[in-house]
């Protein structure tokens, strides 16, 4: 059973987004992701500044299994990119929804929440790929 | 649904993740593949390898014929119990699989080849056979365990029988003998000491308990496959396969050249090619910066040409990325991987990158 919090939105491609006060959307991985993965071994982050355009390539992960693109959930810059899993990616296994956040987005445009999932819709998708 | 090894319920019951490997629904990891790892490199592990099969051959004429199917020469090993490694290959040198042969008289030898070549193999060695009029019996009611690792077999040797168990405790590498039902061989595929013990089906759910009620750790595919790499083991399908010969593998040191008038079966096709100057090398990498090296990347040898990663990771004991690359032929010692189209240095070095829990090569 994956750990999936209520307060959050999330995408097909296994991301979630936290809205913050100031604007700002904090994106990374779910549990489901991490723990599909296994132990993360490297992280290729963007360029702070960068644009994203919603579902581009916006970062790598890797694991000793595999690599796994991860997709910017919506339009927008790079206001901050999470440095410390250069040297640490395993904080995505161990913390996905905290100390393993990816990215925070400037979002582009206002946020449109009918093209992303809510915590019901993600449990609904998760719940299909179980079956 | 894929096939089942008669461990399949233990799997599920200690955690693992199942995946697809050559139409087994076999574990890659029991939680966290790099613990399995460590476990196997520091203590002791245990794999289900029961998919692998397990072939008998006996005959009057079973050495004659080993000798012409398989590109090492099986007149090597006299004493019982001894194994060899070893590749089958086509009449064009290419590789159709690499396999263990354990011999046990000239009349009688056992070969373990991979899962994922099943069919391929069987097929060739039953057609070549016939003329030499062996027997060879498949062997899956049989189940197999790897228990790996420098606590292996001591953590182990309590699943072996009283009478036979100081006598497997002193088997010297690359050995195996018979302890009653089971069949126990110093061998391995991760760079450690340890045994792989094959067993009547219906004895391994309680063996595999045992093994965990012992301490060793169950390890998945994963964990096999980057200690595999570490110890600089090919991987069939991967690192070769039927388009490649042994000279392009690394694995020119399992072809018995000598005697020269011993005619084994893609020999002619090898002794072409190695008077060629051209003969791509197969080489490990390592990785200099931080990335990911991976299968089928693209390697630059600038001034040279371009060759390919066969197999690449991330390596948990050198924390640091490795691979086994196929690339053109040359003297030089560094190059460059394109990795989502960059250009990282990588250095060519001597393998195993890992060999008995040390690591070998200069980081």
């Amino acid at each position: 059973m994956s750990e999936m919090p209520g307060d959050l939105l999330y995408t097909k491609e296994h991301e979630w987004l936290r809205r913050e006060d100031d604007g700002s959307v904090t994106v990374g991985i779910t549990d489901h992701a991490q723990t599909a993965l296994g132990d993360l071994v490297y992280v290729e982050l963007p360029e702070q500044g960068m644009d994203l355009d919603a579902e581009g390539e916006m970062a790598v992960v890797e694991s000793v299994k595999a690599a796994s693109d991860v997709y910017a959930p919506i339009s927008g810059t790079v206001e901050a990119v999470n440095e410390t899993l250069a040297d640490d990616p395993e904080r995505i296994n161990s913390d996905p929804y905290g100390d393993g956040w990816i990215v925070r987005i400037r979002p582009a445009d206002a946020i449109d929440e009918s093209e992303l999932m809510s915590p019901d819709d993600y449990q609904a998708l998760l719940d299909e790929l179980d079956a | 649904m894929g096939q089942k090894t008669p461990l399949y319920d233990k799997h599920v019951e200690a955690g693992a993740r199942i995946v697809d490997f050559g139409g087994w629904d076999m574990p890659v990891n029991y939680g966290s593949q790099k613990e399995e790892h460590h476990a196997v490199r520091q203590h002791a592990g245990v794999f289900d390898v029961s998919h692998m099969t397990i072939v008998d051959l006996s005959g009057e004429r079973t050495q004659p014929f080993l000798r012409y199917l398989l590109a090492n020469d099986v007149a090597k090993i006299t004493q019982s119990g001894k194994a060899m490694y070893t590749c089958m290959l086509n009449e064009s040198g290419g590789v159709i699989d690499d396999l263990i042969v354990y011999f046990f008289d000239a009349e009688s030898y056992r070969l373990v080849v991979n899962a994922a070549t099943r069919e391929k193999d069987l097929a060739w060695i039953r057609e070549h056979a016939e003329p030499y009029d062996v027997r060879v019996s498949e062997r899956a009611e049989l189940a197999m365990l790897a228990v790996q690792g420098p606590k292996a077999r001591e953590l182990a040797a309590p699943v072996i029988g009283e009478q036979w168990r100081d006598q497997a405790l002193l088997l010297k590498p690359f050995t195996a003998m018979y302890a009653g039902d089971l069949f126990v061989a110093r061998t391995g595929y991760t760079g450690e000491d340890g045994w792989e013990i094959v067993m009547p089906a219906a004895d391994a759910p309680a063996t595999w308990d045992q093994l965990l009620a012992a301490g060793i750790v169950p390890c998945g595919l994963g964990a096999r496959d980057t200690l595999r790499l570490e110890a600089a083991m090919n991987l069939y399908g991967n690192d070769m396969d039927a388009n490649f010969t042994p000279l392009e593998s690394g694995l020119e040191w399992t072809i018995a050249w000598e005697p020269a008038e011993r005619a084994f079966i893609g020999r002619a096709a090898l002794e072409q090619q190695q008077t060629a100057d051209n003969v791509r090398r197969f080489v490990g990498l390592v990785l200099e910066g931080k990335g990911v090296l991976r299968g089928h990347q693209r390697i630059v040898v600038e001034g040279v040409g371009e060759g390919e990663i066969t197999s690449g990771g991330f390596s948990p004991t050198m924390e640091r990325s490795i691979a086994l690359a196929r690339l053109p032929a040359g003297d030089y010692d560094v190059a460059k991987v394109d990795i989502r189209g960059k250009l990282l240095d990588v250095r060519v070095v001597k393998t195993p990158f890992v060999r008995n829990g040390k690591i070998r090569v200069e980081l």
